[in-house]
Formats: structure tokens, sequence, C-alpha cells
């Protein structure tokens, strides 16, 4: 399973609110500093296992892989996010 | 400073060669209040104010966009300053290598509209044959790589067409269809007896529209935007005056929203005279209705208010007269007989199947004329 933004969707700094937002049409959602993150390491070459990985040794965390799944399951029920092989 | 703008809608002309008869333009739309059109760098300076002031989704719109000869470094400025930038098109004679041209540009998603699910009911309902032309667009956008919608207005004409258009969206491989219910204002206000729905096509369009969501899950997303006559409660009318819209007009006026600028008891301001972070801030038009202390009753002591925002302020006024009153489409609205009178009259009309209206096409001699008789 590999996330990546759907190509309608744009990640972008909000500058003026202090945030990232995903942009698409007719839409955004602001994002917290988790979500960007996690959103910025959907490249499209990483597997959702290798993303729960980098981020659980960002900070020296385990089991996160259940909110990261939660969190891409959310934006891909609005077609942001799409899963490849 | 809060709420900032996180929308524009910039209606860079109001010259159309279509004649859809429930047009939102503001029925002087050829009159001398938007003749003088922003130039370029004032429209590009506009862009750079609104980003400045928090504004992210910028949709490019008329009238027909497509006719400014500037389309293009418009849509390149607004690509560079980061707004993400959807172009509202009728798409008539709309070729490929244009396309192209705005895709290069750093255009974002393309919004096409469709009058009917055929040629003949389009052509007729949009008054100039452009269906074609539209279909074409469609193929066009897909091919180079734009997300596309796909938008249809709804009406007494078109409605019973709703699982047609759905499938035309769906076979042309479009993100988003938004069937959008009439809503009566501009033109489509003048022209309200002819379009009007009744209350069983309504249903029967509902039913569809239930139906084709549960088939198409996130394939196609499908809008569906209420009738709001048809509603016991207003809609959260642009979430609220002026929290998150506005809308320039070709000649620069700014707007809380695209119907705002028939409200006569308003004044509004123009970005040849002032800043728009000024405009949004501090005039008096962005100001009246902001917040909820100018609200009457029954709205002040209404637990909905938080959520409808004592619903349209445009309605109030075309409706009742006041554009501080309640939305009267809400049941709780003192004026709420006026539109349950609109609505009964579609009704009778159905009941001994006369012909609806005729209506009023959307065109330059009838804006005149109609200014004329005030």
């Amino acid at each position: 399973m590999t996330p990546r933004l759907h190509a309608k969707a744009r990640l972008q700094r909000d500058e003026v609110r202090g945030r990232e937002v995903l942009l698409y049409p007719e839409g955004l959602v602001g994002l917290n500093p988790t979500g960007a993150e996690i959103l910025a390491l959907c490249d499209g070459a990483r597997s959702l296992a290798d993303i729960v990985a980098t981020l659980e040794r960002r900070y020296g965390a385990s089991g996160l892989e259940r909110d990261v799944t939660t969190f891409l399951d959310g934006l891909a029920a609005k077609g942001l996010v799409v899963y490849g092989p | 400073m809060d709420p900032r703008p996180l929308w524009l809608l910039a209606e860079l002309t109001y010259k159309c060669p279509l004649q859809c008869p429930y047009c939102s333009n503001p029925l002087d739309f050829a009159g001398p209040r938007f003749r003088r059109e922003l130039a370029t760098d004032e429209w590009c300076r506009v862009f750079r104010e609104a980003k400045a002031l928090g504004v992210l989704q910028l949709g490019l719109s008329g009238g027909e966009p497509t006719l400014r000869p500037d389309l293009e470094e418009l849509v390149r400025t607004a690509h560079r300053l980061g707004l993400y930038t959807s172009l509202i098109t009728s798409a008539y004679r709309l070729t490929r290598e244009r396309l192209a041209g705005l895709k290069a540009a750093g255009l974002d998603h393309v919004q096409i509209s469709i009058q009917g699910a055929d040629a003949e009911l389009s052509d007729e309902i949009a008054g100039t044959a452009s269906y074609r032309d539209k279909i074409a667009a469609y193929h066009y956008t897909r091919e180079l790589g734009f997300p596309v919608t796909v938008n249809v207005v709804l009406h007494r004409r078109n409605l019973h067409q709703v699982e047609a258009l759905i499938r035309l969206a769906e076979s042309l491989g479009a993100e988003r269809i938004e069937l959008a219910n009439t809503q009566f204002y501009g033109w489509a206000l003048h022209n309200r007896d002819a379009l009007m729905p009744t209350k069983g096509q309504l249903a029967a369009a509902w039913q569809v529209v239930e139906r084709e969501r549960a088939r198409l899950g996130t394939k196609l997303e499908i809008v569906w935007v209420l009738p709001d006559y048809h509603e016991q409660f207003p809609k959260p009318c642009m979430g609220g005056w002026a929290r998150a819209y506005m809308t320039v007009t070709p000649a620069g006026e700014v707007w809380p929203c695209h119907a705002a600028g028939r409200i006569t008891t308003l004044t509004f301001e123009n970005v040849r005279d002032r800043p728009l972070d000024w405009i949004w801030e501090h005039s008096e038009a962005f100001n009246r209705f902001r917040g909820d202390a100018w609200m009457p009753e029954p709205c002040r002591s209404c637990p909905r208010k938080a959520q409808d925002f004592g619903g349209c302020r445009c309605q109030a006024f075309l409706v009742a007269g006041d554009a501080g009153a309640t939305d009267p489409v809400c049941s709780l609205s003192p004026d709420r007989h006026l539109i349950d009178a609109a609505v009964a009259q579609v009704e009778r009309a159905a009941q001994v199947e006369r012909q609806p209206e005729e209506w009023t096409y959307r065109a330059a001699p009838a804006s005149r004329a109609l200014a004329t008789k005030g």
C-alpha cells in the first residue's frame, strides 16, 4: 500500500494563518503539523509501512500505524489521497 | 484581523455568448455600473492583495472569462502567488490550444457548465448553440490532465434529466458534478415562475441522486445544492456574511457575494479607490451583517443562528424588502408566506398541466430594457 496525493490536491503553506493546507477543487483542509508531516511523506514512493516507520523513528514512538491510517483514510474518503499497490 | 477570507470570485467580464435565463449576474449587467472593466495590472494587484489577506481559492468567472484576452497572464500571476485557481466557463469556442496554454500558465481546475444532458435541451436553455463545444472541451480538459467539474443549474425544464446528467459526467471522466438547484437572484428571480420546479420533480431527482451516490462512491462526487424555497430552514449563505468570501465585479466593486450588488441600501467600495484589506476589514457593506449583532427576532434568540447565520441577506432584501430581515425562506420568518405563495403558484399551474411561463433570456438588449423600466 503506497499512499499518494491525488493529482487534483495540492499541499501548500498558508503563510497568513501559519499552517499547511491541502487545496483541491472548491475546497481546502487546514492541517495540523502532524497531518502536514504525514502528507509530505506520501510521495508515491514510500509505502504506508515506510511512512509509519519514518514517523516512529522521528518521534521515538511506536504504535503510530492506527493514527496514520485513520488520517489517510479520512482523506481517501474525500478522494484526496489514493492508494497505489 | 478575524475572520479572513479564503475565497475570491473574480468576475472578469459580464460579456457572455450564452443567454441562460437563470444567470446570477445582475439584471443591469450591460449598464454603466459595470462598463469600465479592470485592466490586467489592476486584477493582478487584486490577486496580490487577496493572497496577503488570506485568500487561497480563486474562481475566475464572468460572464464568460475566456473572452478576456489576458486570461493566461491572470492565471500565471495567480499561480505564482499560490492561489488554487479554477476557471468557471461555458466552454463556448474553447479550443484545446487555449486550454493547453492555461494549463501551462498554472490553472488548477476547470468547471464547465452544461444546461441539459443532450444538445437539443442544453442549447435551448443556453439560448446559444454550445453543447458540442462543451463536450469537446470536457474531453480536452481530461486529455490535458485537469480535474473537471460539470456544473448544471437545475430547474423545472431540466430536473427530469438528473440521471442522464450524472451518467454523462461519469462517461466524461469528471471528478465532480454540481447539481445546483436554481437560487432565485438576478435573472433567475426575474424568471422565477418559469424556472421553479414542482415538489414532485425535486423528490424524484433527489431519489436519483441518493441512488447514484451509493453507486459511484468517490469515483464521481455529486454535489446537490438545495432548492432553498422548498426547505424549512435557510441555507448558511456564503458561510455567513463577510466571513470567508468576496466577489470582485468586472468594474472593481467588491461584494460579500455575487448577488449582493442588488442590495440598494448598501454602499459598495471599489478596488480602484481602496485596497482590498481595507474594504474587507472596514467597509460599511462588509461590516453591516458581520457577526450576529444585527439580527432581529426570530434569529436573535434562535439556537440555529450559529448554523445558518440568519440565512441570505440578498434574499431578505429581494423578497422581504429588508436586507436586515430573517431570510424569508425560514419557516419561522414572518415573511415565509411570500415564499409559500411562489411555490404554491407553480404547484397549481402544474396540476392543471399549464405550460410553464416563458422566460427572458439573459442578453444585453433585455438587460438595458429592464434597466430602463427600473
